[in-house]
Parts: C-alpha cells; sequence; structure tokens
C-alpha cells in the first residue's frame, strides 16, 4: 500500500529534531504539524514574520491580524515572536532555520526542484519558495511520486522552471522516500520503501537514475 | 507635536500623487493593508502607477480596488495568486508584473530604506531570477546581486502611533509593513489609534517616528480573513 497524504506527512515528522526551528510549506507538509513526534521540540517558523506558531483558534476566537503564510487564521504560543518581513527572511536566508518542507511539481537527482510554474498556465508567483530552498538548512520534498498524468515527479532533470538549484536533501512521496546528496553534486538514492511497495515498482515509476541503499527499509 | 496628524485619507495623501509614481503598500495577503488610504489612491484618479507589494489584493478588498480601476501599469510583487481580476489584467497585457522572491522584495526594500543601492544574495540563483543579474562566487557559493527599491511614497498600516509618528504594529499584520515605511520618499502611515507622545514604551517601537511624515486614523477597520481555520473546542 502507498501512503496517503496523511502517511506521508507522518512520514517526514520523523526527520523533526528536538529543538529544531522548521518552515512548512502550503498542503501536505503543513499537515506535518499534526504529527510532531512525543517528546520533540520544535517551532514553526511562519515566512510573514512569526515564530511559534500555535494551533488553529476555536470557533469564534480568529483574530485577522494573526494568519500564518497560507493565510490561515492561526494562534501563538507563550515562547512566540513577531517580526517583520526582512526580518523573516533575514533569519531563512541566513541559515538560521534548520529545516524547511515543502511540495513540488518536479524534483531532479541533482537536487533540483521546481514548484512555482508551469509555462503559458497563469503565474501566481513564487513567494517566499525560492528563498526557502536557498537558505534553509534542510531541504525536504513531499509530493506525490507521479503527477495526473502518471508521469514521475522525480526526473534525471527539471523540465519546468527552477525554484532553486540543488537544494533537496531528502524526497518523501507515496512510494519511498529518496535521499539527494547536493553535496556532492547530486545523486539519488532510495533508503525506504512505502508498505507493500516493491523496488520494481519505484523503478519503473521513477524517470530518474538512483542507488539503493544496503540498508533499505520496508516501512510498517 | 501634531503636525504629522492629518483629518483623513484625503487630507494625509493631498499633494504627494502624481500620474507615472511609484507607491508601496504594505500587507500580507488581506492582513495589515492600508485600506483607508488605498480608496482615497482610486479616488485621485491618479494613473499608471508602479506598485510594490507582496501580493495585489483579493476581490475587492486591498489593492485589488487599483487593479479594478485600472490605474496601476506595473506590480512589482512576490505572489499573485487568487486574484482573478490580476488574472485577466495580465494575461490580456494591460498590467506588467515583475515577480520577486518574497525574501528578495522584503531585502530590496530594505536596502532601498537604508541607503544600500545592491546586495548579494543565494534566492534564485540558477533560476530565471537571476537571468541577466551578476553573479559572484563567495566562499565557494554563488549568489546574484539584487538592487534596492524605493518609492515616491509608502503608504503602510500599524496597530498605534504617538504624535510622533512613532509606530507600534499588531501581531502578523507588521509584515512589510515597518520595511516599506523607511523606503518612501514620503511615508503616510494609517493606524488603529493615535497616542500622546509617552504613552508607548520607547523600548517598544517598531518603527521610530522619523520614518513617518503623515498618519491618520483608519477610516476603514474593517478587518478580512482570507481563510477562516478553526478548531472545536474540547467539550468535557
Amino acid at each position: 500500500m502507498a501512503w496517503i497524504r496523511e502517511q506521508v506527512a507522518a512520514r517526514a515528522a520523523k526527520e523533526l529534531k528536538d529543538g529544531y526551528y522548521v518552515n512548512l510549506g502550503i498542503g501536505i507538509p503543513t499537515l506535518v504539524a499534526n504529527y510532531i513526534p512525543e517528546g520533540v521540540d520544535v517551532t514553526l517558523q511562519s515566512e510573514n514574520g512569526l515564530l511559534g506558531i500555535g494551533p488553529f483558534p476555536y470557533e469564534g476566537e480568529a483574530d485577522p491580524d494573526l494568519i500564518n503564510a497560507g493565510k490561515q487564521t492561526i494562534t501563538i504560543l507563550p515562547s512566540s515572536s513577531f517580526f517583520s518581513s526582512a526580518d523573516s527572511f533575514a533569519m531563512i536566508r541566513g541559515g538560521h532555520i534548520d529545516l524547511t518542507i515543502l511540495g513540488a511539481m518536479e524534483v531532479a537527482a541533482n537536487g533540483d526542484i521546481a514548484n512555482w510554474t508551469i509555462p503559458g498556465k497563469m503565474v501566481k508567483g513564487m513567494g517566499g519558495a525560492m528563498d526557502l530552498v536557498a537558505g534553509v538548512k534542510k531541504v525536504i520534498v513531499v509530493m506525490d511520486h507521479a503527477n495526473k498524468a502518471g508521469e514521475s515527479k522525480v526526473l534525471e532533470r527539471c523540465s519546468l522552471p527552477l525554484t532553486g538549484a540543488g537544494v533537496v536533501d531528502l524526497i518523501i512521496t507515496d512510494l519511498c522516500v529518496m535521499a539527494c546528496d547536493k553535496e556532492k553534486g547530486g545523486g539519488l538514492t532510495l533508503i525506504e520503501l512505502a508498505p507493500d511497495v516493491t523496488l520494481d515498482e519505484v523503478k519503473a515509476k521513477t524517470a530518474a537514475p538512483f542507488a539503493v541503499a544496503p540498508s533499505l527499509k520496508q516501512a510498517a | 507635536m501634531t503636525r504629522k496628524i492629518y483629518d483623513n485619507p484625503a487630507a494625509a495623501l493631498e499633494g504627494l500623487l502624481f500620474d507615472g509614481m511609484t507607491i508601496m503598500s504594505g500587507g500580507f495577503g488581506l492582513s495589515g493593508n492600508p485600506e483607508s488610504l488605498i480608496p482615497e489612491v482610486r479616488r485621485s484618479g491618479v494613473k499608471n502607477l508602479t506598485v510594490i507589494s507582496n501580493n495585489a489584493g483579493a476581490d475587492g478588498f486591498g489593492l485589488w480596488m487599483l487593479l479594478e480601476s485600472r490605474q496601476i501599469k506595473k506590480m512589482i510583487a512576490s505572489y499573485v495568486g487568487e486574484n482573478k481580476l490580476f488574472e485577466q489584467q495580465y494575461l490580456s497585457g494591460e498590467l506588467e508584473l515583475e515577480l520577486n522572491p518574497q525574501g528578495t522584495l522584503a531585502e530590496r526594500i530594505r536596502a532601498g530604506g537604508a541607503g544600500i543601492p545592491a546586495f548579494y544574495t543565494r534566492t534564485g540563483v540558477g533560476t530565471v531570477v537571476a537571468e541577466g543579474k551578476p553573479v559572484e562566487e563567495f566562499e565557494g557559493q554563488l549568489y546574484v546581486r539584487e538592487s534596492w527599491l524605493r518609492a515616491d511614497l509608502a503608504i503602510v498600516k500599524a496597530w498605534k502611533a504617538d504624535t510622533a509618528g512613532n509606530l507600534v504594529y499588531r501581531r502578523t499584520a507588521r509584515n512589510f509593513n515597518p520595511n516599506m515605511a523607511t523606503a518612501g520618499k514620503v511615508t503616510v502611515a494609517e493606524v488603529e489609534e493615535i497616542v500622546p507622545v509617552g504613552s508607548l514604551d520607547p523600548e517598544a517601537i517598531h518603527t521610530p517616528g522619523i520614518y513617518v511624515d503623515r498618519i491618520i486614523k483608519s477610516t476603514i477597520n474593517e478587518k478580512k480573513i482570507e481563510k477562516l481555520t478553526e478548531r472545536k473546542r474540547e467539550t468535557a
């Protein structure tokens, strides 16, 4: 059984370490916050100017002046702090955030990621994605392994305009987990299979070369 | 100490607006936008504006008003999704768009206010954002040169101002506002409350009054929520 969205988010949450400062993108990445392991204390950053994102507000208590980068109403924690957009991205660009988890349309074996535009369709804008992939210490991509047409989103080279070049560390899809050795110019290694997913299936559905870790795990 | 205080949005913008000017407008999504000043820019009929703002408003609110009135010639922003009017005008060629990574946009504005004409960043290296811009290596990493942004006018939204122009923002409505307040030749702030000097803690001022030229009390205080997300209270 391939992982469903929530399971992909839960698998990504295992990458969180105690004391991490983390920025979560919109979509599946936001769900990661629901699966933070017991005993792991992480601080979530929102690039519109908040460190320490709390849970959604109780009904009737939403504050229009308190939103996350996805424009959802949120709350704060006793440890929270607010700051300007320039300060927020100084934090991101300056390498002070430990981990970011983002969605993607394409990821390549060389660590390139494309997740902001499809030429010929409407350009919405990159928002903070280019800053996050360039500045955050560890970049994890969570996405479906294939697009709606059934084509691999894991490629030898991206075909869409890039969000960042050589920036991805880990790819978590509905089928598997792959590490990307961005320090050495790329190269994918399959390290974990979703329950009941076979190596052959991943090979058949991946349009990029990859190595298989000797310690390849099958998730329970 | 009341010469910075104006009676209404029209008075606060009098003599500042002209065709072809560049305006910075604070806000992120619909949070922290100068909602009282934007309609006054619209009423003035000023045209061919270059507007610098993270987003372009949403149906009926924020900068959407100036799009609808066809007063914006060019938009410099990081994200313009969820705005059908923007999409129509962009695709029909009526509207120019310069997309910036959000952090690059914020830093260009900060640099403008700080008198720094250019800086280098890793953001956008190897992407379309770096095309045509100098790229240089520092300590083994490539960085792209980005230039400052300044404006003829910055319009910002704060929570409180004292009569000296010191500003305090509220929660995430702060966003681009303090950065833009420094980068306008003239900065006009609208605030929810104007208090006497001495009422705000000098240790807790977000924007020192030197950056703020004119202040009004907001005439439109209807705060919008784009995506209401709530949870149910656990019942005992």
